[in-house]
């Protein structure tokens, strides 16, 4: 667990098993059975190919800095929470994931740096969000 | 079909408000619309199409056609893609009027982002969009996510926070000459770059003025435009484009320009390199650094040094831009640039602008209009505008 928000996220039914997935500590990523895209964020179709043969293959969680940045003045429920960090992170299976680095070092924060999957429960929720932490 | 030449900016208005504490959404449409009528020659009357975006009040066009009293739409058209909304508005109306649909169109922008309590920017029904549990639970920021393309752009290309600060350098050179911008005074690099960090690498000088106002265009047909006094502004080419995370594989070095710019260019038959004035879409300065290099300006990774060295400061830069000191210093109204690109554009290829920052000959100017994130999903739109006879 991380010290971040952890506002609740629209639970689409339709992907109910990504959230319950990340409840659990699970990454599980929605893969295509005709095409093999694994695509971001999730959906229950394939926005490649457009088949609804999705399945939700098990993640290592692991991948590298894509972008990141700073975020000096938290606005809404982030607003005591500055600084925090906004990143993409490139996840080794392909997809650039939008999330929070946490526990990490800001002033060594870099391109390129590997991270790992972590989980924060929503409360009261099926759900968890996903961020990453330096390795 | 081509849409080249089947339409004209007959009028143009851009709102002598920032701060509109007493003026209704509403009015500010219904002033602008007025503003851009009378510049055109025109009156309420004359109008059969028209064009608005989310920041209209009330229920799309129709509670403002019943406002300001447009008795005869027979066209009408909601785009909706943030700030480059109205650019997109252009193309499809000169489309319009070559189709035989409408004859004279008007188009209309108003917000109060400081006075109104509307929320910034145009995203629409955020809780419903699709990203929404991917994205914003994360606590996003507009200027948080821009950050991150020009982070990447900095680890691609060795762009610099300097470079950055020339285009807020630039835009506020050429504000200084203009009495209505909200940020009159020029700034220097030193001063950008020692601005406080909002979201590393963006310093609050980077970004945009948040402001009051709105404006209004009016776009004819070439018979109609024949017959005014005013001088009209022929539509050569217009593009259009959605870039968004492609599944996961987005690529933040680039932008929607990439693919609208050569759309705009194809329809109008010339290059990047024929082009005297740019009005590029300034949310940010690294939204500006990318679109120079996605319209085809300089290569991709070298709009660093593109507008180093007053690159883009008029009358004589490498590529003049936002000549009435743009969204970063002079007015970004209801937090949509994409009106006021197309009005100063107008201005130089009438030859309007202020004297300091006239272009010499302006036969040739593209307007650029970016809606929504350059680091998520975007709308881009590009116009290329000639000058015609004046
Ligand atoms: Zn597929």
């Amino acid at each position: 667990m991380s010290n971040l928000p952890t506002p609740k996220p629209p639970i689409d039914p339709a992907i109910a098993v990504y959230w319950s997935a990340a409840a659990e500590g699970r990454l599980v990523l929605p893969t295509c059975t005709d095409c093999g895209l694994v695509h971001w964020y999730p959906r229950p179709f394939c926005p490649d190919c457009s088949s609804r043969n999705i399945v939700w293959t098990d993640s290592d969680g692991d991948g590298e800095i894509y972008s990141f940045t700073i975020t000096r003045r938290g606005q809404g429920v982030y607003r005591d929470s500055s600084p925090y960090v906004l990143a993409y992170v490139e996840l080794d299976e392909g997809p650039r994931v939008l999330s929070n680095i946490v526990d990490a070092d800001l002033e060594t924060l870099a391109i390129g740096q590997r991270v790992s999957a972590t989980f924060d429960i929503v409360p009261d929720e099926d759900a968890a969000l996903l961020r990453f932490h330096p390795t | 079909m081509s849409i080249r030449g089947a339409a004209h900016i007959a009028g143009v208005y851009e709102h002598p408000g920032r701060h509109l504490p007493d003026t209704s959404l509403a009015l500010i449409h219904a002033e602008v619309a007025i503003g851009a009528l009378a510049d055109a020659g025109l009156t309420v009357g004359d109008v059969d199409a028209y064009f608005c975006a989310g920041d209209a009040p009330g229920f799309g066009g129709i509670s403002f056609a019943e406002y300001l009293g447009i008795d005869n739409v027979s066209y009408t058209d909601t785009t909706e893609t943030g700030g480059s909304s109205y650019l997109i508005h252009v193309g499809h109306a000169a489309a319009a009027i070559a189709a035989g649909k409408c004859r004279v169109a008007l188009i209309t922008l108003a917000g109060k982002p400081r006075t109104g309590g509307r929320r910034p920017g145009g995203s629409g029904n955020v809780s419903t969009a699709p990203e929404f549990g991917f994205e914003t639970v994360y606590g996003t920021s507009v200027l948080g996510l821009y950050a991150l393309a020009a982070q990447r752009h900095m680890y691609e290309f060795g762009t610099t926070s300097e470079q950055l600060a020339e285009i807020k350098v630039a835009a506020s050179l050429h504000a200084q000459h203009n009495p209505r911008a909200f940020l009159p005074n020029p700034v220097t690099i030193e001063e950008v770059v020692e601005s406080p960090l909002v979201s590393d690498p963006l310093h609050r000088l980077d970004s945009c003025v948040i402001t009051d106002g709105g404006g209004a265009l009016v776009v004819v047909h070439p018979d109609i435009a024949k017959d005014l006094a005013r001088h009209t502004i022929p539509v050569l080419g217009h593009g259009e484009a959605l870039k968004h995370l492609d599944a996961g594989r987005i690529d933040l070095t680039h932008t929607g320009a990439s693919a609208s710019g050569p759309r705009a260019f194809a329809e109008a038959g010339v290059t990047p390199a024929d082009i005297d004035y740019a009005s590029i879409y300034d949310s940010f300065t690294i939204t500006v650094l990318e679109t120079i290099e996605d319209l085809g300006f300089c290569a991709k990774g070298q709009g660093g040094v593109f507008v180093s060295e007053g690159g883009l400061v008029a009358p004589h830069g490498r590529l003049p831009f936002n000549t009435d000191g743009g969204g970063l210093c002079n007015n970004h109204p209801a937090n949509r640039g994409g009106m006021t690109k197309v009005v100063e554009a107008v201005r130089q290829l009438r030859g309007e602008a202020h004297a300091a920052v006239q272009v010499p000959d302006c036969e040739l100017a593209v307007a650029h209009g970016t809606g929504g994130s350059i680091a998520t999903r975007m709308g881009s739109a590009t116009l290329v505008l000639g000058r015609g006879e004046g």
